[in-house]
């Protein structure tokens, strides 16, 4: 069993990426390979009604005829979708109400996360099932449903049926379509009209079996006049393959709601030689549905050998917001293609778009975005602000922006810079006393500060630790 | 404190610095004068151990200690603190931030505990006052957006706060007019101690005015050519650069 691996031996191979262990639980798995029988038997594993299992196989069958794109700036080994297990799960774990049910093995395994912080509620999925959901009689008080998609698509199949696959339809891309047809578990969120969501809700998702893909599922819905801020967390154990990770985000945000998507992604990026890592191939976008209605997406991505990834927002309420504030970080082999499109649909939308890039090693870091305004979109209005930081000699930093304005009164402002640590600003904080690696992570916090700001308080203080993390023996 | 023998000093394969002997005791304060070129900055990034400076021959002791052999971040662990002439902007690094960094990194080094946030305020604000740095300007970047007063009068702040043994002034007095010269010179004045060395860096005599040395070196081509009390500053103002470097022929 590929699964059972002792920490040590794998805490042994290198210690950089603290993550980088594996959880000795038994697995179950579906055989190896994509079929229809692959996705009947997830859909069997799930006791999904019919109507999901007809979806599933819809998707799979355009799946089938579609192609991998290759448009973006990453180069890797074409995958073969044969190779790898599209279903593993802990053996019996049922969910869990409380963490105090769940497997301490398990437990153990989040707290080295130090992702269970006090008065959040989490949800953590781990491989391809949810093994526990916090604060749920708090959380139900307030009306708010917070639970695994697995879960919701028996228990609230109305409003699954109402919203999944909305926003990203199920023929999207090549990685939206296959992970419609096999996505294993995920996040469903619905806030009702009027609530503000009484805590951070938050989804922890890990990677821990072998030659395993991960492909989940997260829908939020935020009804009219409601608010909820929600967080997700990524790791992934160190292995020498490289694994697939090709989730869907669904954001739905109608009347007056305001959404708040965060993101810290730290996957295993691979080793100092570019071996192994998480493919990180992922589709993100909110729906600004109604009127006066807010998505907000702040994206830290430190990890993962290659990130493919544009967290979007259609505006198509009048008076709708938008915003994507990013730090993609690539060190040493690591490749990251990632940025965000605007689509604006209705009057007087606006949004924002902060993108931080910093690029080590000989890392290759892409900005790609689109701002685009349709001919309604009257008096939209965009600022977009692309900054790279380069350290060191041999990585690259590029920004491929996309602007497309049917409507003359639109306004779009774009700025891009280009830098690079200073020999100056490292000599200043040595003569003051702090060493090179402390220094590098001072700098480029210093870089990413608007980004950060916008994280929860919490979160933004591991954020700032995992950038000086990512970074080390970037300068030499 | 410093015992620097015949130091030779190179910068990009070019040698700056070409046989400088100077000995500077604890509780003393020494000025180096010299015209531009005369390997002022040099000797001051050698002493602090900024990259590109390489040593090329002679030695630099101290505190009995060989300096070559520390990096600079352990330098200023050790109390060697460089007051720049040209202080560097760190954008999104708060002022309070980069003190407190800095502060416990030192801390470290030396196998000290942190400090916290909290203490690290009081600290730095029972600093700032008599410096007039304002609680308004700890909340801005790093020398972002600071005048040429400010960011001065910020290198003093910082070597107040880190108290070092051996205290390096490079061209203070650049670019500030009077008042802000007189402010800066107060702060260092009140940071003069038994146990404290330090050397002052300068161009014109002005700042020796307000900062009175007990010895004068003048740098000229790399060496010391003549060394004096506090008068020979005004010497120098007197009949300039070109005839001392020529008297001294």
């Amino acid at each position: 069993m590929a699964a059972i691996e002792t920490r040590d031996t794998v805490a042994a191979l290198g210690e950089k990426y603290k993550y980088g262990f594996v959880t000795d639980i038994e697995m179950e798995k579906a055989p190896k390979g994509l079929s229809e029988d692959t996705v009947r038997y997830i859909s069997a594993k799930k006791s999904e009604p019919d109507w999901m299992l007809e979806w599933r196989l819809g998707a799979y069958a355009r799946w089938k005829e579609m192609t991998e794109p290759d448009w973006a700036r990453v180069h890797y080994q074409k995958i073969d979708y044969q190779d790898s297990y599209y279903y593993a799960a802990p053996k019996n774990t049922p969910l869990k109400q409380s963490l105090d049910e769940v497997d301490p093995k398990l437990l153990e395994t989040y707290a080295k996360e130090q992702m269970l912080l006090a008065g959040v509620a989490v949800d953590a999925v781990f491989d391809s099932v949810s093994v526990a959901t916090t604060f749920k009689a708090k959380l139900e008080e307030a009306g708010v449903i917070f639970c695994p998609i697995s879960e919701a698509i028996r228990d609230h199949a109305d409003l699954v049926r109402k919203y999944l696959g909305t926003v990203v339809p199920v023929t999207d891309n090549f990685f939206a379509t296959l992970n419609s047809a096999v996505f294993s578990d995920g996040t469903f969120v619905y806030v009702p009209k009027g609530v503000r969501c009484p805590m951070e809700l938050s989804t922890y998702f890990r990677i821990n079996a072998s030659e395993t893909g991960q492909f989940e599922r997260t829908l939020i819905v935020a009804d009219e006049g409601s608010y909820v801020s929600y967080l997700e967390g990524c790791t992934a154990p160190k292995r020498d393959e490289n694994q697939l990770h090709a989730a869907v985000v669904e954001l739905i945000a109608l009347e007056g709601a305001e959404i708040k998507y965060s993101t810290v992604q730290n996957w295993y990026p691979g080793d100092e030689n570019g071996v192994g890592g998480i493919y990180n191939f992922v589709t993100k976008r909110g729906d600004c549905r109604g009127a006066r209605s807010k998505i907000s997406w702040t994206q830290v991505e430190t990890g993962s050998a290659i990130t493919w990834k544009y967290p979007s927002c259609i505006l198509r309420g009048d008076d709708s917001v938008g915003e994507f504030y990013s730090i993609a970080i690539a060190n040493h082999f690591q490749q990251a293609d990632t940025g965000t499109k605007m689509i604006h649909l209705g009057k007087n939308t606006r949004s924002r778009i902060v993108s931080k890039g910093i690029s080590a090693g000989r890392a290759q870091n892409t900005y790609r975005g689109l701002v685009s305004v349709h001919p309604k979109a009257k008096n939209a209005r965009n600022y977009t602000q692309c900054d790279s930081l380069l350290i060191g000699k041999e990585c690259g930093a590029h920004t491929v922006p996309y602007i497309e304005s049917r409507n003359p009164s639109a306004r779009i402002e774009h700025e891009a810079t280009t830098s690079k640590i200073a020999e100056d600003q490292l000599f200043y904080c040595l003569q003051r006393g702090i060493p090179q690696e402390e220094a590098v992570a001072l700098i480029v916090n210093g870089f990413c500060k608007e980004v950060l700001q916008q994280l929860p308080m919490e979160f933004a203080v591991e954020a700032q630790k995992l950038v000086g993390i990512s970074l080390e023996g970037s300068v030499g | 404190m410093l015992e620097i023998k015949d130091l030779h000093a190179a910068v990009d394969g070019k040698e700056i610095l070409k046989g400088l002997t100077l000995s500077v005791g604890a509780g003393e304060v020494h000025a180096i004068m010299g015209p531009n070129g005369s390997g002022k900055s040099t000797l001051s990034y050698v002493l602090a151990g900024r990259a590109g400076y390489e040593i090329t021959g002679g030695s630099v002791r101290y505190k009995g200690e060989d300096l070559a052999a520390l990096s600079a971040d352990q330098r200023a662990a050790k109390g060697v603190f460089l007051a720049m002439q040209y202080p560097v902007e760190i954008p999104g690094v708060t002022t309070l931030t980069f003190l407190k960094t800095a502060l416990n990194a030192q801390r470290r080094a030396r196998g000290e505990a942190d400090i916290d946030a909290v203490g690290v305020l009081r600290l730095v604000r029972a600093k700032a006052a008599s410096l007039r740095v304002s609680e308004e300007m700890l909340k801005r970047a790093l020398n972002v957006g600071f005048s040429g007063g400010e960011k001065k009068r910020l290198e003093i702040l910082q070597m107040s706060l880190f108290e070092p043994s051996l205290a390096i002034l490079d061209e203070t007095d650049s670019g500030l007019d009077i008042d802000a010269l007189k402010l800066v010179a107060g702060g260092v004045n009140a940071l003069r101690s038994p146990e404290r060395a330090m050397l002052v860096i300068t161009h014109y005599q002005r700042l020796l005015d307000y900062i009175v040395p007990d010895r004068v070196h003048v740098l000229s081509g790399g060496r010391i050519i003549k060394e004096g009390g506090k008068e020979l500053a005004l010497e120098l103002e007197a009949k300039g650069y070109a005839q001392i470097v020529k008297d001294a022929a």
